[in-house]
């Protein structure tokens, strides 16, 4: 069984649409477009978020945009509300986004609590989810690891729930398994881990969780070699999930023979 | 007349679209969404829609972010 005829008859979907890779990312922190270009394609990722920000007036408006290097017809562009600290500059970001992309509907909204931890405000999330799935947006929502609040996010009709593992930006891995255990097992919609990650095995822990995608920027475009490292990621995405389809096996405390006992000499 | 453009002051001639303003600003037929007092101006509006002194624009664009 090889992943080449596995991958296709397990895709992710979200909204109704399928993907085929399991690895979202981030397009932040890179040093030019090319690289942000050359990452993504590494990382095999077809939904890539974006951020909205005012333009430069001054600065040449002819220089190169993101949009070049990653064109909509190519990836699925996930604008995000980073930076926002309150549900009003939640929705008008991503109402802004859906001008930007021609209608498109598919956002993650992300509302910031404080400088510091960049933990989500989870009132005013709540508050913003609800307004933009009101306004037909198909919301994939950064929130915390408390299983209630995904249940809540669910129910509002947000379209994947996208708990932190960590905080953003510092690599410390998955913190809070049964956390996101609790999480995974009671969802119905995609449950992808969103921030956090730090190497390749955090991204397969979480995809051996039974996690449905994980979602990074800092972990690729802060290491030395960012293309090396999507494409470490991709491969740690693939090895989680298929660990997670194929059942691990229990934890035991002592050892079992892998060798048959019978028929040893002596 | 003066206007808040991405949150500073730019003066502007009475009866400029927003199609005249992106374009004396460089962004004529660039990816951009524009807002004004809050409320969205979908790009079929820009040859059309006036700006009025002390209204306030943003006009936006997608940079990398995670």
């Amino acid at each position: 069984m090889n992943l080449k005829t596995t991958a296709p008859t397990d895709p992710l979907i979200i909204a109704g649409k399928s993907y085929g890779s399991r690895l979202l990312t981030g397009t932040g922190k890179y040093r030019d477009f090319d690289e942000t270009r050359a990452a993504s394609l590494a990382a095999g990722a077809e939904i890539v978020t974006v951020a909205i920000r005012r333009v430069n007036i001054g600065q040449d408006p002819s220089a190169p945009s993101l949009i070049d290097a990653l064109p909509p017809g190519e990836f699925t562009l996930l604008p995000n509300t980073a930076g926002c600290y309150n549900a009003a500059d939640a929705v008008r970001t991503c109402k802004l986004a859906r001008e930007l992309l021609d209608g498109h509907r598919l956002v993650k909204l992300e509302v910031l609590g404080d400088q510091k931890t960049l933990f989500p405000d989870v009132v005013e999330t709540l508050k913003a989810a609800e307004a933009l799935v009101a306004d037909g947006f198909e919301v994939m929502v950064y929130t915390s690891d408390d299983p209630i609040l995904a249940r809540r996010l669910e129910e509002i009709g947000c379209v994947a729930v996208m708990p932190l593992a960590a905080p953003i930006g510092s690599g410390l891995g998955i913190q809070n398994r049964y956390n996101l255990l609790e999480i995974i097992e009671n969802a119905k919609v995609p449950i992808i881990v969103d921030a956090g990650v730090g190497t390749a095995s955090d991204a397969a822990i979480a995809m051996e969780l039974g996690c449905d995608g994980v979602l990074m920027n800092t972990a690729i475009a802060g290491a030395r070699d960012p293309v090396l490292m999507a494409h470490a990621m991709k491969l740690a995405i693939q090895a989680g999930r298929a660990a997670f389809k194929a059942g691990r096996i229990p934890r035991k405390r002592y050892a079992s023979a892998s060798s048959p006992i019978d028929g040893t000499i002596g | 007349m003066q206007i808040i453009l991405n949150g500073q002051p730019r003066d502007c001639d009475a009866a400029t679209t927003i199609a005249r303003l992106l374009e004396q600003a460089g962004y004529a037929g660039r990816r951009v969404a524009v807002e004004l007092n809050q409320e969205i101006v979908p790009r079929s509006r820009h040859d059309s829609q006036l700006l009025a002194d002390g209204d306030r624009l943003e006009i936006v664009h997608a940079i990398g972010g995670g």
